[in-house]
């Protein structure tokens, strides 16, 4: 028998994702709320009406460039995605449509180096990009942020691939269809929602990615996380200020994230509806 | 022109022989229908003539031109899959436009071509819209319209029918025999139903095991299979096999007789037994009726014969019409 989805369920299971998303949410919103304190009522305890002040946002700008650090950001993760695209896109091609015995040890193994902490490598790479001169340039985080979404880059096209279907790609080489044309006609068409989601999704980790860009940046190359964390230091802690600063540097991903949400979501969940 | 030669074709995945070695001629104009259980190798044998799979060793020719070695689109065949393969992406008529394309042709023909396509195909209202648009009788004649207007040498149909409902199925199965008299050109089909290949075929390939048991039209496997394994595959309802003493009287190991060559009667006969089910179809009835002497037999007769279950009759197999099979399964003439 069907269950009877009765207006109460609608209205419990609704409440429960209200709350849920909400609680999800609550650090960013609080972030943002902080964001508009002063100083003093920042650290005065948990309060969820500020003051609305501006202050903050304008003692970000001038002590501190906004716009050199957001440059860097979109730099290194757009950058960053388009290499992780053209190395990820024809190894997930490769994968999906001429796979070997070995094609899903390759896939562990790349998933296996996402196991690992980090901080694990931190010193050996450290002493690489210092003797390369690749220490805080923008070039040496993009190759970083390229390396380490990698392994995800090509997860999601391989399982994106793997969804369509052989036979048209043998209907096209039946057809007279080049390797090609192949690609250019009945290949990319296909695959450019999936291409587009795990783009999108990939830039929102590269934006992100705090460990590698505050470590291995300075002045020149450091990108908006590191904009935030400068907010941390000598001076002492200016809640307020750090908070402005945060709600400046995931602005740009937050509005990119809303508009892209409906392609975002179909990425993530590809594989597991039919 | 589109006459085929096999010629020693033999195919191994890895250390699987999926077909061991393969000699056939395909005539031009043919309609040759492989048929075979799952995993007999006839799809596989279909994709090596289309070029899809490579051949292991061998040759394929196609009209005396040794294709063995050249890419699918230089065949000059087409193929209708079993998922229909379109592309999702396309318009109808952009589907069936696409090989033209791929071709080179010029707008002002692909355009006539496609209509003309669409035409015969009862597609002229659907050209705008998209596959999924469309049911599964619908995209199958997408996926034959993408096939014809290339004009090939030869058409490769890959179990075209098996994704659609029975009463579709029959109704395509009429179309395509029709259209094969229409456009005269040789058809390669493959099928696991019997049924698609006996009321299709101008000549049957019977495959097990990725060997070819028998070659020929439909009505010699029919009155002359040559071993067991045919005899059981072609005919529904199954031909019944009996052994035993009953086919050492014969001369035989096996004997097999088709439930139309059997006589039914409540007074005398040969095997006396108990009907067990009885299927009535309105034209016909099948019987299934257990015999001590010659095991489970299903006979076939007229649809207003009035039997019930548990009701002792008698079957008397058609003289002229049994066949015996000795012991490693071959018929004895």
């Amino acid at each position: 028998m069907a269950r009877a989805v009765t207006t109460r369920h609608k209205i419990t299971a609704t409440t429960a994702a209200w709350v849920v998303a909400f609680l999800i949410f609550f650090p960013i919103l609080y972030t943002i709320l902080t964001s508009f304190k002063t100083e003093a009522e920042a650290i005065a305890g948990v309060s969820l009406i500020p003051s609305g002040t501006f202050e903050n946002y304008v003692e970000v700008q001038s002590q501190r460039d906004y716009f050199k650090p957001f440059a860097n950001s979109v730099i290194i993760s757009v950058g960053s995605t388009l290499i992780a695209l053209l190395i990820g896109i024809p190894a997930a091609w490769s994968m999906a449509f001429s796979p070997t015995r070995r094609t899903k040890d390759v896939l562990m193994w790349m998933l296996s180096t996402k196991m690992m902490p980090a901080v694990g490598v931190l010193v050996p790479m450290y002493l690489l990009f210092r003797d390369t001169g690749l220490l805080d340039t923008t070039s040496g985080l993009t190759m970083v942020l390229t390396l380490i979404n990698l392994p995800i880059v090509i997860w999601m096209l391989y399982t994106y691939f793997r969804e369509i279907p052989g036979e048209i790609l043998e209907a096209a080489r039946m057809d007279g269809a080049s390797l090609f044309n192949e690609i250019v006609y009945v290949l990319t068409p296909m695959a450019v929602p999936g291409i587009a989601s795990t783009m999108l999704l990939n830039i929102i980790l590269a934006w992100n990615e705090a460990f590698w860009t505050i470590r291995l940046s300075a002045a020149n190359a450091a990108p908006l996380t590191a904009f935030i964390a400068s907010f941390s230091s000598p001076q002492g802690l200016f809640w307020a200020k750090l908070s402005a600063a945060s709600t400046l540097a995931i602005a740009p991903i937050l509005i990119m994230g809303w508009f892209s949400q409906k392609q975002l979501v179909r990425g993530l969940t590809f594989g597991a509806v039919k | 022109m589109g006459s085929i030669t096999l010629n020693k074709v033999n195919k191994s995945f890895g250390a699987t022989m999926v077909i061991p070695e393969i000699d056939l001629q395909i005539d031009d104009g043919e309609f040759v229908v492989f048929v075979g259980p799952s995993g007999c190798g006839k799809s596989t044998l279909l994709r090596l003539i289309a070029g899809l799979e490579d051949t292991s060793s061998g040759h394929i020719t196609i009209d005396g031109r040794d294709v063995t070695a050249e890419a699918p689109a230089k065949r000059g065949l087409a193929m209708v899959f079993q998922s229909y393969a379109l592309y999702p992406h396309m318009s109808v008529y952009n589907n069936i436009a696409f090989p033209l394309k791929m071709a080179g042709e010029d707008k002002g023909v692909i355009d006539k071509k496609v209509r003309d396509a669409a035409r015969i195909l009862n597609l002229t209202d659907y050209l705008e819209r998209r596959p999924s648009q469309l049911s599964g009788g619908q995209r199958q004649r997408v996926a034959i319209g993408r096939a014809i207007v290339r004009q090939p040498k030869a058409f490769l149909f890959d179990e075209p029918l098996s994704n659609l409902d029975a009463a579709l199925r029959g109704t395509m199965r009429l179309e395509i025999s029709e259209l094969h008299h229409q456009l005269a050109t040789t058809m390669i089909y493959v099928t696991h139903d019997q049924v698609e290949a006996m009321t299709m075929a101008d000549k049957i390939v019977v495959l097990n095991a990725g060997r070819i048991e028998q070659v020929g039209s439909p009505m010699d496997l029919y009155r002359s299979p040559r071993n067991l394994f045919v005899a059981g595959f072609i005919g529904s309802p199954r031909m019944n096999f009996v052994g035993g003493d009953t086919a050492k009287k014969l001369g035989a190991d096996t004997i097999g007789v088709r439930p139309e060559h059997i006589e039914i009667s409540r007074t005398s006969g040969e095997w006396p037994g108990t009907i067990g089910v009885t299927e009535h179809l309105g034209s016909d009835t099948f019987l299934h009726v257990h015999s001590d002497v010659a095991g489970t037999i299903t006979a076939r007769t007229s649809g207003e014969f009035d039997l019930h279950h548990g009701e002792h009759v008698f079957l008397t197999p058609n003289r002229g019409r049994i066949h015996r099979f000795d012991a490693e399964g071959a018929a004895i003439n």
